[in-house]
């Protein structure tokens, strides 16, 4: 673990991607074979099944530092992480009883995993024999992480991508490629998943999904609109479809497994010729008639899906690329002899699960821009502008690819309530709870916690510690003072709120310093929004 | 009623008509300490550790002041006052009220551990102890400070061997003159920021301390920077000031560096978990030292704190007080003073 955790603290000491880099090279030279694959696994979100549950973890624990269970509670709210938590009490109240060890990364994945049907008992005895014999704070932490969650300690996909194809001196493209999908690392070697045979072996492997960045120009800056494919953005899940060798796939854009989500992708299967991957949007809608996005998150929220969540919440997939045919890779060929090849697979397919997303033809930019006017109308938000003769590259890339949306909803609220934030924003209140004025009542209808500066959030942060009404637990309820525009992408009646509705993508666009409560805006304003942008 | 009162203008003694660490001018106010949040100008007449005078001269300016050593004592309207060290800053104590065989106790800030500069804090015995509470969860548990200086000391060196300046960010009242008297074991020469070279040029010159700096300049050229060690407060991180020290690397010493995210949140290479308060063993620890039958509980973690200490047995309530922002408000202070270098 020693090895492990000393690439895990250089990685946390530096915010520089080349020494990051340097970091992860200089231990894939060093590290076992099967640490290695751990490790790629680990920082690419793929962690070991859960064994034991966090609330054992914090009893236990409390257990250890002889503490009262509520006040682990409340270092976890300040700490925001609860292996960081653990690491950090079982350090401060540490007496040595047992004999240090090193054993490897693999050595504590395997104890979990073999723990898994074991009595509590049992599954303490490793727990209390890891946090012992382990001697850091790093390593503790580690070991409590390989049960509680993902690594976020600044190494993105792209970073190890970069790293590894330093190491085996590969093409990126081919390594994100490789890495992606489903494979298991405790059965796979570190030369099966990156060398060639590895590839063939799994074909369930989705490519790299190509990402677009916000236009903040006009479109006119992009040159002729000819040059231009522009399509409605949807407001779904970005998936690829795969058939490989009569097997089919389903993947999110978060490169999860979710062909047991959408059963009604089956049929599409049967019809696909082998050898296809569609990039497309997975969506909510009759046909070709998209409906609310809220109807997904009532469906994706569900652990079985029943006949009835499958009559209410239908699903279509909205092809707009074709990456693989035959076999073979498509990504390279330009966007126009792409579309072509897609658009006669989707006719071939012929199926009503099986959408074309249409493109949209304009002779100017300014009559797009008029037309986009309407998005929400056709439950979209926005436009994609795609160059005609790009490449489908990976990752986010400016350049060849732009997401065009219309400007969000806005209302003017009031802070209500707040809760301290996780990782970098540990011990600072910078989740908050929005209400909006009901004749004399406050009535909460949003939560945010993206959109002010760091500096900004310093100051709600000293207001929330001065003017806290409610101590205990992670919830602060304030006095209602500062009044925040909230940006929103739509809205929807819900019953989980009080005030009835539920708005998407709520992020603060900006402190009112100007506004006092009394002038926030009010439920019926609302309501208003909901009857003309409304989605259910 | 108690012998402290707890007002809108900070500790109030009823019967010797005083003020502890006031946050608004009074006629006759005691300060702790010489940090922006302990020690505000405008009242008539202060009392002092000896050592605090020339800090609080610096940041207050000219008033009436007047000093006392620790353990002496002072009668005040009947009261006894008197000043005992605190161990967080130099100067820095914590205040002894006695009125007819009562006692009260005021920690200002405090930490346990002796650093060799502040003084070593000594518990004083009292019916009721009013404590600050920064550090106040036991997540918060600091290791030896020789340790952390080691840790630093590395640190320096690696930088060096790998062409680097070392820039530490640290208070500079406090964790200042810690970290000048860890370095100057590895380096002769320590160039600091105008905030830290005038408060070090006061400490030097009362013999309070004894690292001589450098103070950086536009002057001096470049070069005398590569591979340097620097020390600047923290509102000197992320502005063009520091632009001309690159290639370096940043580390904050303070104790919120115990939790990766705040480490995370500052963008720095590295966190030192250094300072200047108690962590939770300790304010436990004093706390019962005390012997004290009552403890309120200010700035920090005081709600938290004070219900472990009630369950805990010891009798303890929370009061609001305006301590606690000193980090906020020198950053600003030192922000500002980045913009007109010379005053």
């Amino acid at each position: 673990m020693k090895f492990f955790a000393s690439l895990v603290d250089r990685l946390m000491a530096t915010t520089k991607t080349n020494e990051k880099i340097g970091a992860l090279e200089e231990y894939f030279h060093n590290a076992s074979d099967r640490d290695k694959v751990w490790v790629i696994a680990l920082f690419t979100g793929r962690r070991p099944k859960r064994t034991i549950s966090s609330t054992l973890l914090r009893v236990w624990c409390a257990e250890y530092c002889q503490l009262p269970l509520w006040l682990v509670e409340e270092c976890y709210h300040t700490v925001g992480d609860l292996s960081e938590t653990i690491a950090l009490l079982i350090d401060a109240y540490y007496t040595p009883d047992t004999h240090p060890a090193d054993h490897s990364l693999t050595h504590y994945i395997e104890a979990f995993h073999q723990v898994e049907k074991a009595t509590e008992a049992e599954r303490k005895q490793v727990m209390l024999q890891g946090w012992k014999e382990l001697q850091t704070v790093t390593e503790r932490f580690i070991f409590n992480k390989l049960l509680s969650g993902s690594f976020r300690i600044g190494v993105s996909q792209q970073l190890m991508v970069k790293a590894l194809a330093k190491v085996t001196q590969l093409e990126p493209a081919v390594i994100a490629h490789r890495i992606s999908g489903k494979w298991d690392p405790g059965k796979i070697t570190f030369d099966e998943l990156l060398n060639d045979a590895g590839s063939l072996a799994d074909d369930s492997r989705p490519y790299p999904f190509y990402l677009a960045y916000p236009l903040e120009a006009e479109p006119e800056s992009l040159g002729s609109i000819e040059d231009w494919q522009a399509e409605w953005k949807w407001d779904g899940i970005r998936g690829q479809l795969i058939k490989r060798n009569n097997e089919f796939f389903v993947w999110s854009r978060g490169e999860e497994l979710m062909t047991d989500k959408f059963p009604e992708y089956d049929p599409i299967c049967k019809l696909l010729p082998d050898g296809t991957v569609l990039d497309g949007e997975i969506i909510v809608a009759n046909g070709n008639e998209p409906l609310p996005f809220s109807l997904m998150q009532k469906r994706i929220g569900r652990k079985n899906l029943s006949n009835k969540i499958m009559q209410e919440a239908p699903v279509s997939f909205f092809a707009y690329d074709l990456l693989e045919l035959n076999f073979e890779d498509y990504r390279s060929r330009p966007l126009a002899e792409r579309r072509l090849a897609l658009e006669q697979v989707v006719k071939l397919v012929n199926h009503e699960k099986l959408q074309l997303s249409s493109v949209v033809t304009c002779a100017t930019w300014q009559e797009l821009r008029e037309l986009r006017e309407e998005s929400r109308q056709h439950y979209a938000e926005g436009f994609m502008l795609k160059r005609k003769d790009s490449v489908y590259q990976t990752g986010r890339k400016r350049g060849d690819w732009w997401k065009w949306k219309l400007d969000p909803m806005t209302i003017d609220c009031v802070m209500i309530y707040a809760q301290k934030g996780s990782g970098r924003r540990s011990n600072l209140y910078t989740d908050y709870t929005f209400a909006v004025r009901d004749g004399d009542s406050l009535v909460p209808f949003a939560k945010a916690y993206s959109g002010l500066t760091d500096k900004e959030f310093a100051q709600v942060d000293a207001f929330v510690k001065r003017n806290a009404i409610e101590k205990f637990g992670p919830v602060r309820t304030v006095k209602p003072d500062l009044v925040f525009e909230l940006a929103f992408e739509g809205i929807a009646e819900s019953n989980r709120h009080k005030s009835g509705v539920a708005v998407r993508f709520p992020r603060i666009k900006r402190w009112r310093h100007d506004k006092k409560p009394d002038e926030i805006n009010t439920l019926d304003d609302l309501r208003q929004l909901l009857e003309l942008y409304g989605t259910n | 009623m108690g012998l402290i009162q707890f007002t809108d203008k900070g500790l109030f003694c009823t019967k010797g008509g005083f003020y502890i660490d006031p946050w608004r001018p009074v006629d006759h106010a005691i300060i702790t300490h010489g940090h922006s949040d302990h020690a505000k100008g405008g009242s008539k007449n202060y009392l002092c550790h000896t050592y605090s005078k020339p800090i609080l001269q610096h940041r207050l300016g000219e008033a009436n002041y007047q000093t006392v050593v620790w353990d002496q004592k002072l009668t005040i309207n009947g009261v006894t006052v008197s000043l005992h060290p605190a161990g967080h800053v130099i100067g820095s104590s914590q205040v002894r009220v006695e009125y007819k065989g009562e006692v009260y106790v005021f920690s200002g800030d405090y930490k346990t551990e002796d650093d060799g500069i502040s003084g070593a804090f000594a518990p004083v015995r009292c019916h009721t102890f009013i404590t600050e509470s920064t550090f106040g969860l036991p997540i918060y548990k600091w290791k030896p400070q020789q340790h952390i200086y080691n840790d630093m000391q590395q640190w320096i060196l690696q930088n060096k061997q790998e062409g680097k300046a070392s820039v530490l960010l640290a208070y500079s009242l406090g964790k200042a003159q810690r970290i000048l008297g860890a370095i100057s074991q590895v380096t002769d020469e320590i160039y600091v920021h105008g905030a830290i070279y005038n408060m070090q040029e006061v400490l030097l010159a009362h013999q309070l301390h004894h690292v001589k700096v450098i103070r950086i300049s536009n002057e001096l050229p470049k070069e005398k920077y590569r591979n340097a060690v620097i020390v600047a407060p923290p509102g000197a991180d992320g502005t063009s000031w520091m632009k001309k020290f690159t290639p370096y690397r940043t580390a904050i010493c303070s104790g919120w560096m115990q939790v990766r995210g705040n480490q995370r949140r500052r963008n720095a290479d590295k966190g030192f978990v250094l300072s200047d308060h108690c962590d939770f063993e300790g304010l436990l620890s004093s706390i019962k030292a005390t012997g004290c039958e009552k403890a309120f509980v200010t700035h920090g973690f005081q709600s938290v704190f004070t219900k472990y200490l009630n369950e805990i047995g010891i009798d303890a309530s929370e009061v609001k007080t305006a301590y606690g922002n000193e980090a906020e408000e020198e950053t600003e202070k030192e922000a500002d003073q980045l913009n007109h270098p010379s005053s």
